[in-house]
C-alpha cells in the first residue's frame, strides 16, 4: 500500500546503524502507524475521536494479546515508520506496509497477514475504459510512491497523475480532471465504494502483501508474532475481522484456504457507510465540527509551544551568530558564517531528520519536542542572525567612534550604543519570522508530533471533509499568529522612527558639510 | 602661552598611512597644558587623521604620542598591534575627549542620558554622581533646558553642544573637535565657539581642527598649518595670517582673504 518506504532513503540511511539488540519490553507491545492512513486501516474513530479504530489497528491488538502483551500506540508519519522502527520508538509497525524486496532490505516482515490488489475506477457515465489497455493515452491517478504507481509506470503509455492522498485523487476523478483512477482495493472500496458518480471497472490487478515490520535483529520477537499471525488465521479470529470491515475476497479466500460463508456481520463498513450517507444536516455539521475541538486545541497548543521555544532559541542563538559574525575575530566570525550558509542552505526537513533520527547514531537521542524546538530553533537560528546583522550593519559607523571616543570598551559600546538601535530596527522582521515559524512548525509531524496540520490531515481523512475542516485549521493558525502580527505593526510603527533617526542625522549632515566644502 | 608650563602632550615622529597613502608624515609638536591649538589646513591635509590618532581611534603606525604622561608608540606599521599598546590606548582616551563635526550623540537616548552613559559604563560613577555631573556640565553649556529631550529635537549648535558636554563628563585633561562647526548652520557656530572660550578661559588644553578662520586667529594661542600630511608652519594667529613665512601657507589663505578674516 502507499508510498513506498524508500522514499525517504535519506533517513533511513541514517537510522541504519544503529541496530543494538534492544530489551524487549516485557509487557507492551509498542506498535507504530500513522492515523492519517485512513479508513480501513487505521483513522480517528468519527465517533470519538480520541479513539483509533481500523482493521490494523484490531489485528495488532488481537496479536499482543496472543503474546500476552499490552498494546501501544505510537503514532508517526507514514514515511517514516520504517526510520521510526530502527530508532526504536517503537517495536513492530503495522499500517498496510507491502513486503517489497527493497523494504526487506531494510526490516524483516512476518508472515502476509493480508492480500489484496488493485482496483480500477471511472466515472459512471464512462462507457470506453474497461481494463488497463483501454487507459493508454487516458490521464489516470493514483497514490505518489505507491504499488499502483509502479504498476501504471510499468504498463506504459499511461499519463499518470501522482497524489498524496486517495480523496483527492477521487474529486478530480468526479470533476474531470481525470479519465480514471487506480488505487489498492480497500481503499478504493472505502472512499469511492459509495459514491454515484464513481464504478469499478475490470478485473483485479496485480497482487500485494502486507506484514508486520520488525527490525532484523528482533528474530525472537518476529518468530513470535508470526506464530500468532497462524494462530488466528486457524482461530477463524482474522477472517472475522476481515468480515467486520468487509474486506473478504476470493483472494482472500484463496490464501488462508477459507471458502466458509461470512464468519461476521459487516458492522464497522456499515458504520462507515452510514458516515458517507449524503444527507448530512448543517446542524449536523456543526455538531461534528465541534467535536473536533478538543484534538485540534490539543495540536495548537502543541504548535504553539514548539513554535515560541523554537523562536526564542533562535532569537538567543541567532544573535550569539551575529555578533561573531561581525564583530567576532576572523575564525569565529568565518565559523559563524559557515553555520548560516549551511543552515541556510539545506531544508529544514533534512535538519529536523538528521536531529531525529540520524544523532542517535553518536548517542544523542532527543524526544520529539526537544528535537523539534531545537531543530526549528536552529534553522531560525540562522536567519535571525542575518537580520540582526543587517540592524548592527545599518547602525552607522560613527556610533561606535561616538561611544570608544568616550573610553567605552568595543563591548561596552556594542551593549550600549550598537546593540540596543541595532534591535529596535531588527523588531520588525523579528516579529516576520515568528509568524512563519508558527507555519513550519508543522514540520513536526515528520518526527512523531501531531501538530495543527497533522491534526487536520487525520480529521480531514477520517470524515472526507478537507474543505470545512480546512476553513477551521486556517481560522486557528490565524487567531495563533494574531497577536503577533499585530505587536510586529506596532513595533514597526513606534520604533522604525527612532531606529532611522541616526541614520537620517548623519545624512543630512553629510549634505550639508558637502555643501560647505563648495567653499574650500 | 605661559612658558613655564610643562608639554602637556608630546607627539614625535607620527606616521600614518592607509591604503590610498600615506596621511600623516613624520609628525611632532609639543603642546603645553591650557594651550588652545587651532589646526588649518587645505582638505585631506590630514589634520582629521591627526586628531583621530591622538585619542587613538586610529592606531598610529610609527612614532610615538604621549598625552598627560601615557605614552602609546611604536617602531614601524609591520609591529602587530599587541594588547599592551591597546591598553595603552584604552588609558590614553580617558585623558582625551574627542568632539565629532556630526556630533554622534545616541538618538535612543535623551540628552542627560547621552552624557551619563560612559561616566556609568567606564568609570562606574553611580546615576546620582553622574547625574549631578551632568547636569552641572549642561547646564555650563547652556543646555539646562534641553536635559530630557530628545537628540533629534535639538538645533545643530545646541546638538554640539551636547556632545562637549558629553566629552567633558569623562573629566578629560585635553579636548580635542574635529571641524566641530562645519555642519552648523553659520548662525548656531558662534554659541559652540563661546564655549570653548569659556573652557579655555577656565585652563583646558584645547586642539581644533577648523575651518573657522576668524576664531583661530583670534581666540587661539597658536596656529598649526598642515599640508600633504606635514606640519609647515606654526606661528601666532596674527603672525601666520598677515605675514606666513612659508609659500604653501600663502598660497592657503590666499583663499581667505577678504573673506573670513
Amino acid at each position: 500500500m502507499r508510498r513506498s518506504l524508500a522514499i525517504l532513503g535519506f533517513a533511513v540511511l541514517l537510522a541504519l546503524s544503529f541496530a543494538l539488540p534492544g530489551l524487549a519490553e516485557q509487557k507492551e507491545l509498542r506498535w507504530g502507524g500513522d492515523t492519517e492512513g485512513g479508513a480501513p486501516y487505521m483513522f480517528q474513530d468519527p465517533k470519538d475521536t480520541k479513539r483509533i479504530i481500523g482493521y490494523e489497528v484490531e489485528i495488532i491488538e488481537a496479536i499482543a494479546k496472543q503474546l500476552g502483551r499490552k498494546p501501544v500506540f505510537v503514532q508517526n508519519g507514514w514515511d517514516n515508520l520504517i526510520p521510526g522502527l530502527q530508532r526504536k520508538l517503537y517495536d513492530v509497525s503495522i499500517d498496510g506496509l507491502e513486503i517489497t524486496p527493497e523494504h526487506k532490505q531494510e526490516v524483516n516482515f512476518s508472515i502476509p497477514y493480508y492480500a489484496t490488489f488493485l482496483q480500477l475506477a471511472v466515472r459512471r457515465d464512462n462507457k470506453t475504459i474497461t481494463s488497463l489497455e483501454d487507459c493508454r493515452g487516458k490521464v489516470v491517478g493514483t497514490l505518489k510512491q505507491a504499488y499502483s504507481h509502479q504498476v501504471l509506470e510499468e504498463f506504459g503509455g499511461i499519463e499518470i497523475r501522482l497524489y498524496e492522498d486517495e480523496i483527492n485523487a477521487y474529486s478530480d476523478l468526479v470533476n474531470g480532471r481525470l479519465d480514471a483512477t487506480l488505487f489498492d482495493a480497500p481503499i478504493a472500496v472505502f472512499y469511492a465504494g459509495f459514491n454515484p458518480e464513481i464504478k469499478f471497472v475490470g478485473p483485479e490487478i496485480g497482487r500485494m502483501e502486507y506484514g508486520i515490520a520488525v527490525r532484523k535483529e528482533d528474530k525472537e520477537l518476529l518468530k513470535e508474532i508470526n506464530g500468532a499471525i497462524v494462530a488466528l488465521r486457524d482461530s477463524g479470529e482474522l477472517r472475522k475481522i476481515y468480515d467486520r470491515w468487509n474486506l473478504w475476497s476470493p483472494m482472500m479466500a484463496k490464501e488462508f484456504n477459507d471458502y466458509r460463508p461470512r464468519q461476521a456481520d459487516a458492522v464497522m463498513f456499515n458504520e462507515w457507510a452510514e458516515l458517507q450517507r449524503p444527507e448530512f444536516t448543517f446542524r449536523d455539521r456543526m455538531k461534528r465540527y465541534a467535536g473536533f475541538m478538543p484534538v485540534l486545541g490539543r495540536a495548537a497548543l502543541t504548535t504553539m509551544k514548539v513554535s515560541i521555544v523554537a523562536m526564542l532559541l533562535a532569537m538567543a542563538f541567532g544573535f550569539v551568530l551575529a555578533v561573531a559574525r561581525v564583530f567576532g575575530p576572523k575564525p569565529l566570525s568565518k565559523l559563524a558564517v559557515a553555520y548560516i550558509e549551511t543552515i541556510r542552505g539545506t531544508p529544514v526537513l533534512i535538519q529536523l531528520f538528521f536531529i531525529f533520527y540520524g544523532l542517535p547514531n553518536i548517542g544523542i537521542k532527543l524526544s520529539p519536542f526537544v528535537a523539534g524546538a531545537v531543530g526549528l530553533g536552529l534553522n531560525y537560528a540562522a536567519y535571525e542572525a542575518e537580520n540582526y546583522r543587517a540592524g548592527l550593519i545599518s547602525v552607522p559607523k560613527a556610533q561606535m567612534e561616538g561611544a570608544l571616543a568616550l573610553a567605552m570598551t568595543r563591548w561596552q559600546a556594542l551593549r550600549h550604543v550598537v546593540i540596543p538601535q541595532a534591535f529596535r530596527l531588527v523588531l520588525p522582521p523579528l516579529t516576520n519570522d515568528f509568524i512563519s515559524l508558527l507555519k513550519d512548525s508543522s514540520l513536526v509531524s515528520v518526527i512523531t508530533m501531531v501538530d495543527l496540520t497533522k491534526a487536520y490531515g487525520q480529521l480531514a481523512t477520517t470524515y472526507y471533509d478537507y474543505f470545512g475542516t480546512g476553513i477551521i485549521v486556517a481560522g486557528i493558525y490565524l487567531l495563533l499568529g494574531l497577536p503577533f502580527v499585530r505587536l510586529a505593526r506596532w513595533a514597526e510603527g513606534r520604533l522604525a522612527k527612532v531606529g532611522n533617526m541616526a541614520r537620517l542625522e548623519e545624512e543630512t549632515t553629510e549634505e550639508l558639510i558637502a555643501s560647505k566644502d563648495g567653499i574650500l | 602661552m605661559a612658558p613655564s608650563n610643562q608639554p602637556l602632550i608630546v607627539v614625535d615622529n607620527l606616521c600614518k598611512s592607509f591604503e590610498q597613502g600615506e596621511v600623516l608624515n613624520h609628525i611632532s609638536i609639543s603642546i603645553r597644558e591650557g594651550d588652545l591649538v587651532s589646526v588649518i589646513g587645505p582638505s585631506g591635509c590630514g589634520k582629521s587623521t591627526f586628531l583621530r590618532c591622538l585619542n587613538c581611534l586610529e592606531i598610529l603606525d610609527s612614532g610615538s604620542i604621549s598625552i598627560a604622561g601615557v605614552t602609546v608608540s611604536r617602531k614601524s606599521p609591520k609591529d602587530p598591534i599587541t594588547d599592551d599598546l591597546l591598553e595603552k590606548a584604552h588609558l590614553l582616551r580617558q585623558e582625551v575627549g574627542l568632539v565629532f563635526q556630526i556630533f554622534n550623540l545616541f538618538p535612543h537616548k535623551s540628552v542627560l542620558e547621552n552624557v551619563i552613559l560612559a561616566p556609568m559604563v567606564v568609570k562606574k560613577e553611580s546615576r546620582e554622581q553622574a547625574e549631578d555631573n551632568a547636569v552641572r556640565l549642561l547646564k555650563k553649556v547652556g543646555l539646562e533646558d534641553c536635559i530630557h529631550r530628545d537628540p533629534s529635537t535639538l538645533s545643530g549648535g545646541q546638538k554640539q553642544r551636547a556632545a562637549i558636554a558629553r566629552a567633558l563628563a569623562m573629566n578629560p585633561k585635553v579636548m580635542l573637535y574635529d571641524e566641530p562647526t562645519s555642519a552648523l548652520d553659520p548662525e548656531l557656530v558662534k554659541e559652540v565657539l563661546q564655549v570653548m572660550r569659556d573652557l579655555d578661559a577656565e585652563g583646558m588644553t584645547q586642539i581644533i581642527v577648523t575651518h573657522e578662520m576668524r576664531f583661530a586667529r583670534k581666540a587661539s594661542d597658536y596656529i598649526v598649518f598642515m599640508d600633504k600630511g606635514e606640519i609647515v608652519e606654526v606661528d601666532d594667529g596674527d603672525i601666520l595670517f598677515t605675514n606666513p613665512k612659508n609659500e604653501r601657507t600663502r598660497e592657503f589663505l590666499r583663499h581667505f582673504e577678504g573673506d573670513a578674516l
